[in-house]
């Protein structure tokens, strides 16, 4: 047996797993994307009809899910950076010398992540009630207004996004560190040898040795917060006035509350193919300063 | 060569009678393990919300009177029952009998999954269709065939604080659309954080209500098209909206809302627009010193005493139920007016036979009273499968008119044309059908 074939052989359980679990399932999707399968197609077969593109052309006219693309966009583009941001500022905090019972606050930071979604959300709602909550009592005894976090479709979004931040951020907070323990303490002390400042040992040490760390997380965050569904589902029902249907939020609502499964499976494919694009520009962009950096 | 075939042939015929037999032993072995042990059927019995804790209290009598039927009963979330049903359904695994809530009832149906009961009614001593309130008997009615019992019934009317109404020089709760207008204005002082009326703007309910009081249906032409650009829908979508904007309602969701029954206690809202599980609620949330203020009254109509929603829940048997006698057994026991009274007393579910209403704790109850009164003046809902769709949409379009976003002539003509696109594929099967035939 030649080694290619012993390769193959070895790939076969996974390939089978894959094929079986995920490629037929979402070959599946796809062909239903182009039929109307709903209710009435699950009482009789007879009642499925093929459509070809119509799901996708009528997405496209629904007002709801240029809304909701809107929502997942203004998700996706505050989100990522703050939660980055957050993440890379408690990384740096953590590793820093000074710093004090590092393992007592990194656990105490990564809480949040392995809490349990629903949980959680409810607490916030309850922070966040607008009459009785904690956050706005805090404002009002700041001598500031109280905010309608849930009920005002303006500062519905916002709250969903401090809501994820908290929660994910510690996340990525473990792998920034085990990126920065990863840079040579020699580096910083010849910077220090040379006068530099903390503040640009950040900014021509600890953020160019990082930037593959950074970008990887940036890609993971980018397409987890595409997906946005839960928080919006537990704390706001997607309300108010749909402030907060993600395009997940819409699918779900299409595909499992009302079973038409046919134009769930075209909204599924037109997040693909977005998160798709968006992750692969963000890929090229990345390669190109890197190419950029190493010409400088 | 004929010759040589023929043993060859019986050979044949033999391993496949061989086959066939073993399968059939093992088929035997199989469905006899699950389905029968000792010689008792088990029935499965699935329930939504409370309904399904009151069982226990409530099957033990049945199960001593008949001991070859063991019941069991399966609580699933309210929240989650929907996509069980249906998901049990793609996947043949539906229960014997449940109870469905009568806006899920057409989709049933349409899925074939539910046993007409017409014959079986017919030949019931229990179960006299006269004695139930007739538009709640009629929501179990399809295309002229009956297809559940109502089980418990519910229509959204209004609690009031009778003592805030006096104060404000009302003795009695309105009648009539422009009375009830009086009574939130003066009841209403938004400054104070004082509200007319509590309508969480996430909930269909109320503003379905009131649409059903109009003589417009709310589809048209058979309910293949919305018919939301009616003179009377208008009307009911006006007064609703009109209720926020002059401040006698605070624009909320729900979510927001948190804790409406302390919140009417306070004297937050003189008025709740909501349905009967809520006496208990009140009962048991507000002080024994604040009892007596709270009364409930029957819906106010545009110009004279108004008609409800028929709402509820009723019980059915599914198609491939092998145990279809044993759970109408069950269904005619849960019938019973007694059984329908301690129901009541065990969850606070209202029955919907007038003679369960006649005697015990229930007719003494005067909070029960304006609920007695409404159940002869409701109405039921389109008996389409989308209709929960449609009345979500209809609620997201008055939420926007609530917002400025829309006029209501903007967002009824829009509601219509989103409830048309709904409905495509019901009128295609419809005529499918028709040229089928």
């Amino acid at each position: 047996m030649n080694r290619q074939r012993v390769a193959w052989l070895f790939l076969t359980p996974a390939l089978i797993v894959l094929g079986v679990f995920f490629l037929l399932p979402v070959l599946g999707a796809l062909a239903l994307s182009f039929t109307d399968y709903d209710l009435y197609a699950l009482a009789d077969p007879h009642n499925v009809r093929f459509v070809g593109l119509h799901n996708y052309w009528a997405l496209l006219h629904r007002p709801v899910f240029w809304a909701a693309l809107g929502h997942t966009a203004y998700f996706v583009a505050v989100g990522v950076p703050l939660s980055m941001v957050v993440s890379l500022g408690a990384a740096l905090l953590l590793n820093s010398p000074l710093a004090k019972a590092r393992a007592f606050f990194r656990t105490a930071l990564f809480a949040p992540v392995v809490t349990t979604v629903v949980a959680v959300a409810i607490v916030w709602r309850y922070l966040f009630n607008t009459k009785y909550g904690l956050v706005n009592a805090l404002l009002e005894w700041l001598g500031l207004h109280p905010v309608d976090w849930l009920g005002d479709p303006h500062w519905a979004m916002p709250t969903i996004i401090l809501f994820a931040v908290w929660k994910n951020f510690g996340y990525n907070m473990i792998i920034f560190m085990a990126g920065l323990q990863a840079i040579p303490a020699e580096l910083y002390e010849a910077a220090r040898m040379d006068g530099a400042t903390p503040w640009r040992q950040l900014r021509h040490i600890t953020l160019p040795l990082l930037q593959p760390t950074l970008l990887m997380v940036a890609i993971l965050t980018v397409s987890g917060y595409f997906q946005l569904f839960a928080e919006p589902y537990v704390i706001t029902e997607g309300g108010p006035l749909q402030s907060t249907v993600s395009v997940l939020y819409l699918m779900y609502d299409e595909g499992f509350t009302w079973w038409n499964l046919g134009s769930a499976s075209a909204v599924a494919f037109v997040l693909f193919i977005v998160m798709f694009a968006v992750t692969a520009l963000m890929l090229r962009l990345s390669r190109r300063s890197l190419r950029e950096g190493e010409l400088a | 060569m004929k010759r040589g075939a023929r043993p060859a042939l019986r050979q044949a015929q033999r391993a496949v009678l061989r086959a066939l037999a073993v399968f059939c032993v093992a088929g035997a072995l199989l469905t006899g393990c699950h389905e029968e042990t000792g010689g008792r059927q088990t029935l499965t019995f699935w329930t939504f919300g409370r309904e399904g804790e009151a069982m226990q209290a409530l099957l033990a009598p049945f199960e001593q009177a008949h001991p070859g039927i063991q019941v069991r009963v399966q609580q699933l979330p309210l929240s989650a029952a929907h996509q069980k049903l249906l998901t049990a359904y793609a996947g043949g695994s539906m229960p014997d009998l449940m109870q469905l809530g009568n806006t899920w009832l057409p989709e049933m149906v349409a899925l074939d999954a539910v046993e007409p009961l017409d014959a079986r009614v017919a030949h019931s001593t229990v179960i006299q269709p006269a004695d139930y309130f007739d538009s709640i008997w009629a929501t179990n009615r399809i295309d002229g065939r009956l297809y559940g019992v109502p089980w418990y019934v519910d229509t959204r009317l209004l609690f009031y604080r009778v003592d805030l109404l006096r104060q404000a020089g009302f003795d009695h709760p309105p009648r009539t659309w422009a009375e009830w207008r009086q009574m939130l204005a003066a009841l209403s002082d938004p400054a104070e954080h004082r509200y007319g009326i509590l309508l969480p703007t996430n909930e269909y309910e109320q503003l379905m209500s009131l649409a059903l009081e109009q003589p417009d249906p709310l589809l048209r032409d058979g309910n293949r098209y919305g018919n939301f650009e009616s003179a009377g829908f208008k009307r009911a979508l006006s007064f609703y909206v009109d209720t926020f904007r002059l401040h006698q309602a605070p624009a909320i969701s729900n979510v927001v809302a948190g804790n409406p029954w302390e919140e009417f206690g306070r004297g937050v809202y003189a008025f709740y627009f909501s349905g009967p599980w809520n006496i208990g609620e009140f009962r048991s949330r507000l002080p024994a010193s604040a009892q007596s203020t709270w009364d409930t009254a029957p819906l106010p109509g545009p110009d004279g005493p108004g008609t409800g929603a028929a709402g509820g829940a009723s019980l059915v048997i599914f198609r491939g139920s092998s145990h279809k006698e044993a759970a109408w057994a069950l269904i005619q026991y849960l019938s019973e007016p007694a059984v329908q009274r301690r129901f009541y007393e065990l969850v606070g579910d209202m029955p919907p036979r007038r003679s369960a209403w006649a005697g015990g704790a229930l007719s003494r109850d005067p909070k029960a009273q304006a609920f007695r009164v409404q159940l002869e003046h409701v109405k039921p809902t389109p008996p389409v499968p989308e209709w929960e769709r449609i009345a979500n949409e209809m609620q997201l379009a008055a939420a926007r008119v609530i917002a400025g976003e829309l006029s209501v002539d903007q967002a009824c003509a829009a509601l219509d044309q989103r409830v048309d696109a709904i409905l495509e594929k019901r009128r295609w099967v419809l005529d499918h059908r028709k040229e089928g035939r």
